[in-house]
């Protein structure tokens, strides 16, 4: 499966058929920063993600001084 | 994973909330606790009109969004910062939104206020960038409000930026800043208006996911100068305790609100006065910004390219 990360955008591909939060702490995300996104819907991290499908993992955090 | 309200497939887990809400039951979840935190803290009456500092990001454009939607007499300010394309993007950003919800949008320029965008401010004051850019935003946001007759500011902060100040100001031990932090601050001289964070409730997680589900359109990259500030890095050690511990950053925050924060008013209040140049509020003769716009004049500022070699904007 695909994953599309941000700041910068680039992507990798990852074995595919397994929960999202598989995925996340193969690539060592923590949860609580990103969202997941499948299309136009956001996914659990209890979901499985089949091998032909692309998610993109969206980062939540804005930073510097507000 | 299932809805707790209507056991349809969740889109999103609230780890803190023990919970998970599909898409619509989320939104309503997110409007209720921006509702409460107006109420609570009585932030705004229901026909007081608003001003909301957006920067074309996911909180504030968020924001925004519900107060719209809840019928409050909103307008926008959009602060150019000057800061390359970022600042040309997330402009666009505002004012496509402005647009399409048929809201005012009133837009202030630092390079025409301070004298130089905030690349320049930077290198002329040798300071952090967030330094300048920073105690521009805060003053032109006061400035604009009082000259337009806007009672109240009301800026997205949310949970994760007001808990990673929070952690900032008790690792340093900065009593006078513990004070000030808050929900909602008071009009405490005739010059200041009341600032509120409607958000401060809602995680930076919750946030992202309303945006999105709501198809806010905003600007997913970050300002240039962001990366390396210390409060994404107490934002990301604040998220490594959430993942140990769901609910941390909460309890941190929430807990300073209601039991820490008392202690550290000061008895004496400050002595306020009028800025001698520009007439807005500081503790002192001349205010930080006039002082930061002497400083930039007397460098030149306004006229040094930015470090990249690209003229700033
Ligand atoms: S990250 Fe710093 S320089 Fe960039 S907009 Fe925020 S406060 Fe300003
Ligand atoms: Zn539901
Ligand atoms: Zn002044």
């Amino acid at each position: 499966m695909k994953v599309v990360l941000r700041n910068p955008r680039r992507e990798v591909e990852v074995a595919g058929g397994r929960r999202v939060k598989d995925v996340l702490a193969e690539l060592q995300i923590i949860a609580e920063s990103v969202l997941v996104i499948r299309g136009d819907e956001l996914v659990t991290a209890d979901q499985v993600v089949r091998d032909d499908e692309t998610i993109e993992l969206r980062p939540v955090m804005s930073g510097g001084l507000r | 994973m299932k809805c707790r309200k209507c056991g349809e497939r969740a889109s999103i887990e609230l780890r803190r909330h023990n919970a998970a809400f599909c898409a619509p039951d989320f939104l309503d979840f997110f409007r209720r606790q921006v509702r409460e935190a107006i109420r609570k803290h009585r932030m705004f009456e229901a026909d007081e009109a608003v001003l909301v500092a957006v920067s074309g990001g996911k909180d504030s454009l968020a924001l925004w969004d519900v107060l719209i939607d809840e019928g409050s007499r909103t307008t926008g300010l959009y602060l150019d910062l000057g800061i390359f394309d970022y600042s040309v993007e997330s402009k666009a950003k505002c004012e496509r939104f402005a647009a399409a919800r048929g809201v005012p949008l009133i837009v202030s320029t630092v390079a025409e206020e301070v004298g130089a965008p905030v690349p320049v401010i930077k290198e002329v004051t040798r300071r952090p960038p967030c330094s300048g850019c920073g105690l521009s935003k805060r003053y032109l946001m006061n400035r604009v409000a009082l000259e337009h007759g806007f009672p109240v500011v009301a800026t997205g902060h949310n949970l994760d930026d007001e808990a990673a100040t929070l952690f900032g100001s008790v690792m340093h031990w900065q009593t006078d800043a513990l004070p000030r932090q808050s929900p909602a601050l008071a009009a405490t001289h005739p010059k200041l208006v009341r600032r509120v964070k409607p958000l401060y409730r809602l995680s930076e997680r919750e946030t992202a996911a309303f945006a999105f589900l709501r198809k806010i359109d905003y600007i997913v990259e970050e300002c240039p100068f962001a990366k390396g500030a210390t409060s994404i890095a107490h934002k990301e050690i604040l998220n490594r305790m959430e993942e140990a511990s769901p609910g941390a950053k909460h309890n941190f925050l929430f807990g300073f609100l209601d039991k820490a924060r008392p202690a550290f008013e000061r008895a004496e209040a400050v002595t306020l006065n009028e800025c001698a140049r520009c007439g807005q509020v500081t503790t002192g003769t001349l205010c930080a910004f006039c002082k930061l716009a002497d400083q930039v004049k007397r460098l030149g500022g306004g006229l040094r390219p930015s470090s990249d070699g690209r003229r700033a904007p």
